[in-house]
């Protein structure tokens, strides 16, 4: 059994990973990423769309090119890559159990299988969570009725027609109106199956409004909102599916339609993927399922960071990246032993889904991302501090599908103590 | 670590003698694979004949996989004589042909004081029954065996011997078994039509695909469509009515995980609904009991998986919705109150093997021995193969190996070291496995290696697996199914 040591290892070599590897080695620390496909990139490999690198490179990138740039670097850098390679345990040393008592010299030991190297045992002081999230599935939204073929989550069948050239079904609807969903909504328009329809719960879209605009009404794809998918017919293969509009939160039965189809694509949000870390002893966001983690973006246990979808779903891969690097950059200063010496809490105030990071050091530039619970035109996003407002940023429109960022620095947050509390707010 | 392949010796071809068996056996369920490894032993020529287009696939796949404590019937009835001697017979079984079995004891937990003479039935009943170490709880004791109890619980009835089984993996592993012993298996074999033959004093079976086998005796073990095949066979009318049970699984990091099998008391009508922790470590919540029309309706609906998490939730508080992974239906071949398992009075050389409800699963070892007998009786001799093997190999499991073992499995083959299920921790070794085992379907593999049955659901692994499917058994796109017939997975290529 091989074991290896290094300063940092990172999982997962997506945007997330790669951009904080890329920090960490830039430091001089020696650093491994853990990936178990067989390829860098993560999950942007199958988005071959647009629409990727707006902020990160100030222009328009498709999925495969925005991985390429940072796996490009990746290649160059001395990172060594595991490539093919799983996760398949953290145990965090003295530092687990929520008590954060190691010191940066404490070794994490992650178990990893691979074909190429066997059973490998790699000892760092620091890990990085990059591990992405999954698609919630039918079973998590629990709709009922029979259980044919036919039933894909989008990012599955976008795998299937983007990277396999396998056409999942001809007469399509799509549950739910994610990002992922309607992507797929167009894409399978565009391989000349039939979309029939967008079925969302709520009243309005769950996915960005450029995704409404070019993949559903640029190809005629009638979106129900307020609808809830109350069957699923077809022993063998969807033959079809119920749909039951709801009026003010409750299902109007006598409204009820069926949709034939031979394919339902769900797309119904995304879940962080964090088993490996809670079995390392990680205390998860009940409102994120990712990591609660401080203004370092470490999570509870000494040394393990955590960026990226992984940390909590974001709208934008440009988003991840900036993310991802930020919590590079802390990792690597926390092997230097560094260490911010006052951080203060932020707490979701009205209207606010969640904030992250949890704290911010009020030494440093900090920036926030935060989910509006709320649909508002010309709304304010209000950062006060002990209830005196500190900072405050215009907002022509916000939605639950679009991630707000804040960003807040030392003339802001001068003067605040450990007990003051930060509350940010949409009004 | 070789595993012999079996996929070619799956659907032999039949041609004139090989056409030719003693005993011929309708349905791969639980039932039919006991009765066909237990003849394994004899000097026969055994065929099962499964509609499917794998074994299992019917109530066997979807009940709730439980060994039961012996003390919810009467010993009057056949299936509790039967519930009883099977469940004796687990231990042996599970180490000869290594399937997921655990005895980690079964509770009965009483909400109401008026409930608690129930229970006491049950235990007298449990006593006359056998059942070793039954025991009347009072509330403390019963908290204290499983404290994830609601607080509320007045006491209850512990079977520290009831366990839990995975249903599929045990009839997957009597099949192996049979399978090693000579017993020939034909799958997408529906029959069509059973003719005596008087001079040759054989049934002469034939499929709808035109394929025939000739059988000296035959066992009519067809489940949910024991009724038909009794007609086929000009036998006894009779009418198997389905009754629908939907199931919740929750995943396998609940907080709400008993210890033991949590039942509730039962009603006139049902066991009621359970929290069964699985052997493989996840949660089943169910089942619920409703008639059902139609034999192939698997669909489950929105107020009956309320009603279970809401009945869960009155023995077990913790119960989340949150930790749903999904849902699922099974049906119950309900005849009348007791299994009907008898030669039968109409047709020749045929025994019946019908209404093989709860607890059929714990009587199935008992079903095989006491069929075997039934057969004897009308006539099938019995002669023991001195060759008999009744070991399967056990089956490496990724996911259970320590790091030191799965190191050396993959310097030998490095498919154990590609993780293709990561929710369930499955190596592509396993999915291979599967395949050359003959389960060439979505659904067969996710039962033999578990892939697909975590927390994503195959949303991460099921192209894989459509690739080793294919790359192993030929298959092109159009030929991988969910689960046989027109359950095709694809519909076009790029």
């Amino acid at each position: 059994m091989k074991e290896l040591r290094y300063d940092a290892v990172v999982i997962g070599a997506g945007a997330a990973g790669m951009a904080a590897a890329l920090e960490i080695e830039t430091a001089g620390f020696s650093c491994a990423i853990v990936e178990r496909e067989d390829q860098l990139g993560g999950i942007l490999l199958q988005c071959i769309h647009n629409g990727f690198g707006l902020h990160e490179f100030s222009e328009e990138l498709t999925g495969p090119e925005f991985a390429e740039r940072f796996a490009d670097k990746v290649a160059a850098s001395r990172i060594a890559i595991y490539l093919g390679t799983t996760v398949v345990s953290i145990s965090a040393g003295d530092g687990a159990n929520g008590q954060g008592a190691a010191g940066s010299g404490t070794f994490k030991e992650l178990v990893c299988v691979s074909p190429d190297h066997g059973v490998l045992r790699l000892s760092c002081r620091a890990v990085v969570l990059a591990m992405g999230c999954r698609e919630r599935n039918r079973g998590n939204v629990r709709i009922p009725g029979a259980r044919p073929a036919g039933v894909f989550t989008a990012g599955l069948a976008q795998r299937l027609v983007n990277i396999e050239g396998y056409v999942p079904g001809k007469e399509i609807v799509v549950i739910g109106s994610g990002d992922i969903g309607l992507i797929m909504a167009r894409r399978m328009s565009w391989i000349g199956c039939k979309v029939k329809a967008v079925v969302e719960i709520m009243p309005y879209p769950s996915g960005l409004t450029r995704n409404i605009v070019q993949c559903l009404h640029d190809f005629g794809i009638p979106l129900h909102l307020s609808c809830q998918t109350t069957n699923v017919f077809g022993r063998d293969r969807v033959e079809g599916i119920e749909v039951t509009p709801m009026e003010n939160g409750a299902l109007i039965p006598e409204k009820a339609f069926r949709i034939d189809c031979d394919t339902v694509l769900l797309s119904v949000g995304l879940v962080p993927e964090n088993e490996l870390s809670k079995e390392a002893g990680v205390e998860l966001n009940a409102t994120t399922n990712g990591p609660i983690v401080d203004s370092t973006l470490m999570t509870n246990v000494d040394g393990v960071f955590a960026c990226g979808n992984v940390l909590h779903v974001h709208d934008l891969v440009d988003w991840v990246a900036e993310e991802s690097r930020l919590a590079g950059r802390r990792a690597a200063e926390w092997l230097k032993g560094e260490r911010p010496a006052v951080q203060l809490r932020v707490k979701a105030g009205s209207n606010v889904r969640y904030a992250n990071p949890g704290r911010l050091d009020p030494k440093r530039d900090n920036k926030v991302y935060m989910r509006s619970l709320v649909v508002k035109n010309d709304a304010m996003v209000e950062l006060k501090a002990d209830n005196r407002l500190v900072r405050q940023i215009k907002k022509g429109h916000v939605q639950p599908s679009e991630m707000i960022t804040l960003s807040v620095g030392p003339k802001e947050l001068e003067g605040l103590g450990p007990d003051s509390v930060l509350e940010l707010s949409i009004v | 670590m070789t595993t012999p392949s079996f996929i070619e010796k799956l659907n032999p071809a039949l041609n004139g003698a090989s056409a030719d068996f003693d005993v011929a056996i309708v349905g791969c369920g639980v039932s039919g694979a006991n009765i066909a490894r237990r003849l394994s032993a004899y000097k026969l020529r055994v065929a099962v004949l499964e509609k499917e287009t794998d074994v299992s696939f019917g109530t066997s796949k979807a009940n709730s996989g439980i060994v039961h404590g012996g003390f919810h019937h009467n010993r009057k009835y056949l299936k509790a004589r039967l519930e009883i001697q099977g469940a004796l017979m687990f231990d042996r079984l599970k180490r000869e042909l290594d399937f997921p079995f655990r005895r980690c004891g079964i509770l009965v937990a009483a909400m109401h004081e008026d409930e608690m003479k129930a229970v006491e039935h049950l235990y007298l009943q449990g006593v006359e029954n056998g059942v070793i170490g039954i025991e009347m709880c009072s509330r403390e004791r019963i908290l204290e065996l499983e404290p994830k109890l609601a607080s509320d619980t007045v006491g209850g009835l512990y079977a520290p011997g009831g366990g839990i089984v995975e249903p599929y993996r045990f009839v997957f592993a009597l099949v192996e078994s049979a399978m090693r012993n000579g017993v020939a298996f034909f799958t997408d074999f529906k029959l069509s039509t059973a003719a005596w033959d008087n001079a040759a004093m054989r049934w002469k079976l034939a499929g709808v695909d035109g394929r025939t086998v000739r059988a000296r005796y035959a066992v009519n073990a067809a489940g949910l469509f024991a009724d038909e095949v009794s007609a086929l066979f000009g036998a006894e009318k009779f009418e198997i009515k389905a009754r629908k049970g939907e199931y919740y699984l929750l995943d396998r990091l609940t907080k709400a995980r008993p210890d033991r099998v949590v039942f509730p008391v039962p009603t006139a009508v049902s066991k009621g609904m359970l929290v069964i922790p699985t052997v493989e470590g996840t949660v089943l919540v169910g089942p619920t009991a409703d008639a059902s029309d139609d034999k192939t309706d698997l669909s489950t609906t929105a107020a009956r998986l309320e009603q279970i998490l809401d009945s869960g939730r009155k023995m077990i508080p913790s119960l989340s919705r949150n930790d749903v992974i999904t849902s699922f239906a099974g049906l119950r071949p309900c005849l009348e109150e007791d299994f009907y398992i008898e030669p039968s009075r109409k047709a020749p050389a045929l025994v019946q093997v019908a209404g093989i409800q709860s607890p059929g699963l714990t009587a199935s070892p008992a079903i095989g021995e006491y069929v075997k007998d039934l057969l004897k009786g009308i006539g099938l001799e019995l002669t023991e193969k001195p060759d008999w093997d009744p070991l399967c190999e056990r089956k490496a499991r990724a996911r259970e190996l320590s790091p030191y073992e799965l190191d050396e499995l993959i310097a030998r083959d490095p498919a154990w070291g590609n993780v293709v299920c990561r929710c369930e921790n499955v190596s592509e070794a396993e999915i291979v496995e599967a395949v050359r085992l003959g389960h060439r379907t979505l659904d067969g593999v996710k039962y033999f290696t578990r892939a697909q049955m975590g927390r994503c659901q195959g949303g991460f692994c099921t192209y894989k697996i459509i690739k080793i499917i294919m790359r192993e058994t030929g298959l092109s796109w159009e030929g991988v199914t969910k689960h046989g017939g027109s359950s095709r997975v694809l519909e076009g290529e790029l």
